[in-house]
């Protein structure tokens, strides 16, 4: 479903990635890890062609991506027709409902008819948990609600991949289990999903396989099991204990 | 709301005056002998051959009225220091004491003597009636139906308000009547032999000739105080000498302006209008007028709410060239003056484009606004979070369908308080469009003012209609922004 080859990308003299090669097959679920600045969230930006890079190859759902692509075009609308993302920043349409966030996409990108999209929209705001929300315009709904609408949103375009970027990490705790769940759902469902994450229980609960990204690279890639419990590399191991490091 | 008012009544009070000499009407004459100084009120906008800026030293000022009031002076042993002040307000400054008489123009007639002392003539006009070249009208009374014009508050306005109602065009300048003339925007010209001869039949309108026969004539006089009876007296002594010894009759040579009318006898005074009061008709006036600067706000600011949108963008995400042109307009319009603006749109390209003066208006002030709309929506379209535009596109958005969904709809909802200071400011901005001859709410007023001899009533009358207009304008906004922003909590501090 996907496959990375030699990604490099640099922010002037700093390299931000330095020769990424993966494959994720369908249906898998990686949870992407790593230290602040490591180049995760650039990583899975790069797969959505949010940002260009410098060197290599990306297939994604069907699409190949290339250096110095335009930002707008044909490719890029079937790319993003295909893959879904859900930002840190929930990013909702402010002035929008949420009905009319989720509907927006169906109607305007894949022109399909009204009826059409509020019943797929109403199904997946029930799937989401929200069916009683849907005029709620996003001030009005917690942290928690809008990140489930935003994934909502991306669903109703029907990708074959989500990306997630730190899709819990500006909710209060007590708000993440609910957007983790409608995740595990998606997850169970066979949904194509890369996480970057800092959440212990999605990297070992519900990931397939677990990514440590460190300074640009891949630094260890395998099931859970294996790279949480035991990983192999130092700055793994070093990441993960002071994850499972108790709050004083 | 009651501070605005304030200011209004304010400004209409301050700011009729020219000058800030506090008024000493006890024996001006004396005063004057003592001073060693005569000061007169006149207007350089009157242009050649009144009083004018001298071509050659644009510092000097030139023009037959100073060569009279400069011999006037002589004989009555003091300097004359002309005061520059707007012609339609020559009056009221001098009550206030800003000058001690009035020498431009100022036509002799009955309702003036009401107000001033008038001192003898020191020059005949007659008005003259310009029409094009192919016209066949032979005189005032063939002009039904026709648009007539003049300038505002003169004697020949009187006339053509007696016979053809409030249907008279009415201009500022010597030289705009007769250009509207020559390009069929109006169908005939009243006014003084003197401005007709100089602005309107000259080689520049080979298509426009001033019929041969005086309409009225009339005489210019010297406006001084009523209190001022010994100063009149000194005045007209003064002019009956340079009568008698020839220094009146060299002077209006010099300037071109003799001829047999000034030793025939003196025409009859003026019999002008007697002063209105407010009355209903008047009251309809100023509510026509109001609908007129609503009508063309209105009208300027769909304009430039497009205008605006479509810079913005342009400024934002267009390509270099298209960047540059959009800043260029933007600073265009935004840096020079509404008013030159609107001068050109009428009158500069009036060769290529006849407009109307209300389209001219509604295109000029559109414009000219679209400009700062511009700079509005370009701040709004800056401030919104730059994860909007990725969640669009990381939907498949498209660039134009990323504006129009999600970018622009945010960005007019944070907008709305600056647009609706621009709509409000419009409205006020909209009485520069009297310049080419639209009559609206303030050009009504200072009309007006004239008929009643006052400024409060028609000034208030004036304020309280914008207000009117205004208050509902910022409550229609203050809703809309309710309806569209829905948070509209202030961020804790």
């Amino acid at each position: 479903m996907i496959s990375v080859r030699s990604l490099s990308k640099r922010h002037g003299d700093r390299a931000v990635l330095v020769g990424v090669t993966a494959e994720v097959a369908r249906g898998e679920t990686i949870a992407i890890v790593g230290p602040s600045g490591g180049g995760k969230s650039t990583l899975l930006r790069c797969l959505n062609y949010l940002e260009g890079f410098d060197g290599g190859e990306v297939e994604i759902a069907g699409v190949t991506l290339v250096p110095g692509m335009a930002t707008a075009g044909p490719v890029l609308r079937r790319l993003r027709a295909r893959v879904g993302m859900v930002f840190q920043q929930l990013n909702l349409f402010p002035h929008l409902t949420a009905i009319d966030n989720i509907t927006l996409g169906p109607r305007v990108v894949r022109r399909a008819s009204h009826d059409v999209a509020l019943a797929k929209a109403r199904e997946l705001l029930a799937q989401v948990g929200l069916a009683d929300r849907a005029g709620a315009y996003p001030h009005e709904l917690s942290g928690g609600q809008q990140q489930r609408i935003a994934i909502a949103r991306a669903l109703a375009q029907e990708p074959e991949v989500m990306l997630f970027d730190e899709p819990t990490s500006a909710l209060d705790p007590e708000m993440r289990d609910d957007v983790i769940d409608v995740m595990r759902g998606l997850a169970r469902n066979g949904m194509t999903m890369l996480v970057v994450t800092h959440e212990m229980q999605f990297a070992h609960d519900i990931a397939s396989r677990v990514w440590v990204i460190d300074r640009g690279t891949i630094a260890e890639d395998g099931p859970p099991a294996q790279v949480v419990d035991q990983p192999r590399t130092a700055v793994a191991r070093e990441f993960f204990s002071r994850l499972r490091r108790p709050p004083p | 709301m009651t501070r605005r008012m304030v200011l209004v009544i304010a400004m209409l009070v301050g700011l009729v005056g020219c000058s800030d000499s506090s008024p000493d009407h006890a024996g001006t004459l004396a005063a004057i002998r003592q001073r060693g100084e005569i000061t007169w009120g006149g207007d350089v906008q009157g242009g050649e051959p009144y009083v004018y800026e001298d071509p050659d030293q644009p510092s000097r000022i030139i023009g037959f009225e100073v060569d009279i009031m400069d011999a006037v002076a002589r004989r009555l042993g003091v300097r004359a220091r002309m005061i520059q002040c707007a012609w339609s307000n020559l009056m009221p400054s001098l009550e206030r004491g800003d000058f001690d008489i009035i020498a431009n123009g100022l036509e002799a007639t009955s309702e003036r003597r009401e107000q001033l002392l008038l001192s003898a003539p020191y020059f005949v006009y007659a008005e003259t009636l310009t029409v094009r070249t192919d016209s066949d009208a032979r005189s005032v009374f063939d002009l039904a139906g026709k648009q007539v014009a003049t300038l505002n508050q003169t004697y020949a306005h009187d006339i053509l308000r007696m016979l053809y109602g409030d249907a008279v065009k009415l201009y500022e300048g010597n030289e705009e009547p007769y250009t509207d003339l020559a390009l069929g925007r109006v169908d005939a010209v009243l006014l003084d032999n003197i401005i007709a001869d100089r602005y309107g039949c000259t080689p520049s309108h080979p298509t426009l000739k001033c019929l041969p026969y005086d309409v009225a004539r009339g005489s210019y006089v010297i406006g001084v105080r009523k209190a001022d009876p010994e100063l009149k007296q000194a005045i007209d002594g003064a002019l009956a000498a340079m009568r008698s010894d020839g220094e009146l009759e060299r002077i209006l040579r010099k300037a071109a302006l003799w001829d047999a009318r000034q030793v025939e006898p003196p025409p009859a005074e003026g019999q002008a209008i007697r002063p209105r009061s407010v009355d209903g008709e008047m009251v309809l006036q100023f509510f026509a007028a109001a609908w007129v600067t609503l009508e063309l706000s209105a009208l300027a600011f769909l304009l430039a709410v497009p205008v605006g949108i479509a810079l913005a963008v342009a400024r934002l995400y267009g390509s270099a060239p298209v960047r540059h042109a959009a800043r260029l307009y933007i600073e265009l319009f935004r840096g020079t003056p509404v008013l030159l603006q609107l001068f050109v749109l009428y009158y500069g390209v009036a060769s290529l484009v006849n407009l109307g003066p209300v389209e001219a208006a509604v295109l000029g002030l559109g414009l000219n606004y679209g400009a700062y709309e511009a700079e509005v929506y370009r701040g709004a379209l800056l401030a919104i979070p730059r994860g909007q535009s990725e969640a669009a596109r990381a939907l498949g958005l498209g660039p134009a369908q990323t504006l129009w969904h999600v970018l622009l709809p945010q960005g007019l909802r944070l907008a709305l308080p600056p647009m609706t200071n621009d709509l409000v400011s419009l409205l006020k901005d909209s009485s520069l469009v009297s310049v080419i001859t639209v009559i609206e709410l303030t050009k009504r007023m200072t009309i007006a003012a004239v008929d009643l001899r006052g400024w409060l009533l028609p000034g208030l009358l004036c304020a309280a209609l914008y207000l009117a207009l205004s208050f509902p304008l910022s409550e229609i906004a203050r809703r809309l922004e309710r309806r569209l922003v829905r948070d509209q909590r202030p961020l804790a501090l």
